[in-house]
């Protein structure tokens, strides 16, 4: 599927470059997103007010980015990618700092965000939050009789063949590493193995480990408890009211998905006009009603309706948070060991 | 036939062959026998002695050889049926077989995963018989029935086409010198209809043994194939060169089974056909 997409995004890549000629390079930004990251209108009422031009084009995964970008065909000007990419991006010294004079809005996200940022950012010089979330448990309150707030459900015998989990070997290590009390992003073998030892015990009780389609398996009531990413829980609930998602008490993985402006960028001017326009607080809200991702922008939840901000998918209570952690690259080494314990865990 | 200009029409087909069949195995292999450092190693190859590849390569090889097996028990009978019927009919069940591969490969396997699925229009209907339901979704028999649905038409095709080449006259001479059906089958259909069994076989074993989509969309990755090992190394683990190693083993058993299958195939005097 993924490959297909890439094709996809190869043609639609194309396209654009052969539009892109036309324009005044002057008073254009290329802008760089995941797809369906962005409302459309936004892009327009942009051009509308500034009369700067944007070519915007999307992908598919961080690696195509990556790959994209690395390439050189298109001066991206602006990108929005996952933290770890960008930490990688930032080290490999592809981004330029940006003028948070010229970005009065900054002061519109919330101070947690930029806390989590330091990890992959550690001076908040080179990003700025787009959307953010967490990894936690998507379950069927008619389903499961206990309170949700912890991940010992997903390793509960009385479930046995109604678990859903990420087939993603980190994602679904943070369960056992989190209720082991040791961090998403050690590299300790002994720490692993103890993960590992919970998760082969874990396995004859998974009914699979699915990629995308845990959202949907959830809604058809196939399944009771799922690992999956808050950004499907909107969705999910949408379609099945009885699905409730909770980032359990012990902690998770966060994720911060950021704007970064690059080396190519020719008009940073430009750059920071766009990245301040969309932290203003009409227009986060216009971004946050397109796909209900975890906004950081704290001025629109101030003024958001309490449905929203009572919802813990959207935003976790605090003592929770503190409990997150970004996960950060792992060394060649420590990966491969990730990996061939997942191969031992799925083989058992 | 054979004027030197004539080769010349072989030109883009060698283009084709180059640029989407040496030059990726040409990298394949490079990724096969170099290590991170780019220096040469044979780790990535070997590493397949690891107990979790043997055993996901042996359910490869379990699955592929299930897979053949009932192919051929369902296309076998049919192709005979086909070829009694008239040839407007069996013209037209021969379409019906063909006509899914029109619609995309993934959607079909997607489609499977809705009919197996827990609350899935399998478990529907046995509810409306009252009948018990039936846990197959995320299994190895899903993976396998998934598998035998979309290879089907690989072995049915060259069957019928083997079997609708063999002439009366054969059969009428074995019946005239007292044969009965079973001894027709046996001694005259089978053995003029084996390269077309054969070529089924091949097309349906080496796919099944290299496929990972099927078994991730219908096993949940609770069937882990070599292919799904080989993915994960290339998509998650961004380790080239293991995926490339292994790759190349499944390679090697690609290339055996195939080359034991033209034994086969010569010593039993057919033609090869594709």
């Amino acid at each position: 599927m993924k490959h297909k997409l890439l094709i996809v995004s190869v043609l639609s890549g194309s396209l654009f470059l052969l539009g892109g000629c036309g324009y005044n390079k002057n008073n254009s930004l290329v802008v760089f997103n995941y797809g369906d990251y962005l409302d459309p209108s936004i892009i327009d009422s942009f051009e509308k007010e500034t009369g700067i031009k944007i070519l915007y084009e999307e992908y598919q995964s961080p690696e195509e980015m990556y790959m994209k970008y690395k390439a050189d065909i298109v001066d991206y000007d602006v990108i929005c990618s996952s933290d770890y990419i960008l930490e990688k991006l930032r080290t490999e010294d592809e981004l330029l700092p940006i003028n948070f004079d010229n970005i009065p809005n900054a002061a519109n996200v919330d101070e947690h965000l930029w806390e989590f940022s330091k990890t992959f950012d550690p001076e908040n010089k080179y990003t700025i939050p787009h959307y953010w979330g967490t990894l936690g448990i998507l379950y069927n309150t008619r389903l499961v009789d206990e309170k949700v707030d912890s991940w010992d459900i997903l390793f509960n015998s009385k479930y046995s063949g109604q678990i859903i989990m990420e087939n993603s070997v980190r994602d679904s290590f943070v369960p056992a590493l989190k209720m082991l009390g040791y961090s998403i992003n050690t590299d300790n073998t002994d720490e692993l193995d103890e993960a590992e030892k919970i998760l082969i015990e874990q396995r004859p009780m998974v009914q699979a480990y699915l990629l995308d389609s845990a959202r949907d398996e959830m809604i058809a009531e196939n399944a009771a408890i799922a690992l999956v990413y808050s950004g499907e829980a909107p969705y999910a609930t949408e379609y099945n009211d009885d699905l409730a998602y909770v980032v359990p008490k012990e902690g998770s993985n966060v994720w911060v998905d950021s704007w970064a402006v690059t080396k190519d960028c020719k008009n940073t001017e430009n750059a920071e006009k766009f990245l301040n326009y969309l932290l203003r607080v009409d227009i986060s809200k216009i971004s946050f009603e397109y796909n209900h991702y975890g906004t950081p922008n704290k001025k629109l939840a101030e003024i958001l309706p309490a449905k929203y901000t009572e919802d813990p998918a959207l935003f976790p209570p605090s003592d929770v948070l503190d409990n997150c952690e970004i996960f950060r690259s792992l060394d060649r080494g420590t990966q491969d060991y990730y990996s061939k314990l997942w191969k031992e865990i799925k083989l058992d | 036939m054979n004027s030197p200009k004539k080769t010349w029409f072989a030109f883009p087909y060698i283009l084709w062959i180059i640029g989407f069949t040496l030059i990726p195995l040409g990298l394949v292999l490079y990724y096969a026998f170099t290590g991170a450092d780019g220096g040469f190693t044979l780790a990535n190859v070997l590493a397949i002695t690891e107990p979790v590849h043997l055993k996901s390569l042996w359910t490869s090889l379990k699955m592929a050889f299930l897979t053949t097996l009932i192919c051929f028990i369902l296309a076998y009978p049919l192709g005979l049926v086909l070829c009694s019927l008239n040839l407007k009919k069996s013209n037209f069940i021969i379409f019906l077989f063909i006509l899914p591969m029109w619609m995309n490969f993934l959607l079909r396997t997607m489609a499977w995963q809705l009919i197996l699925s827990t609350n899935g229009v399998l478990n529907t209907l046995l509810g409306f018989l009252h009948l018990p339901k039936v846990h197959i979704i995320y299994t190895f028999q899903a993976v396998l029935i998934g598998m035998v649905y979309d290879f089907l038409p690989f072995m049915i095709l060259p069957i019928y086409n083997s079997l609708s080449s063999i002439g009366d006259d054969v059969v009428e001479a074995g019946k005239d010198l007292g044969a009965g059906y079973f001894t027709i089958l046996r001694k005259i259909i089978f053995p003029l209809s084996l390269p077309g069994v054969i070529s089924g076989i091949t097309m349906v074993f080496v796919p099944s043994m290299t496929s990972f989509v099927i078994s991730n969309i219908l096993g949940g990755s609770n069937t882990l194939l070599i292919g799904n090992i080989i993915e994960q190394e290339f998509t998650y683990n961004f380790n080239w060169n293991l995926g490339s190693g292994l790759s190349f083993v499944l390679l090697v058993f690609t290339l055996i089974s195939m080359g034991l299958m033209s034994v086969f195939d010569k010593s039993e005097g057919g033609t090869n056909k594709w």
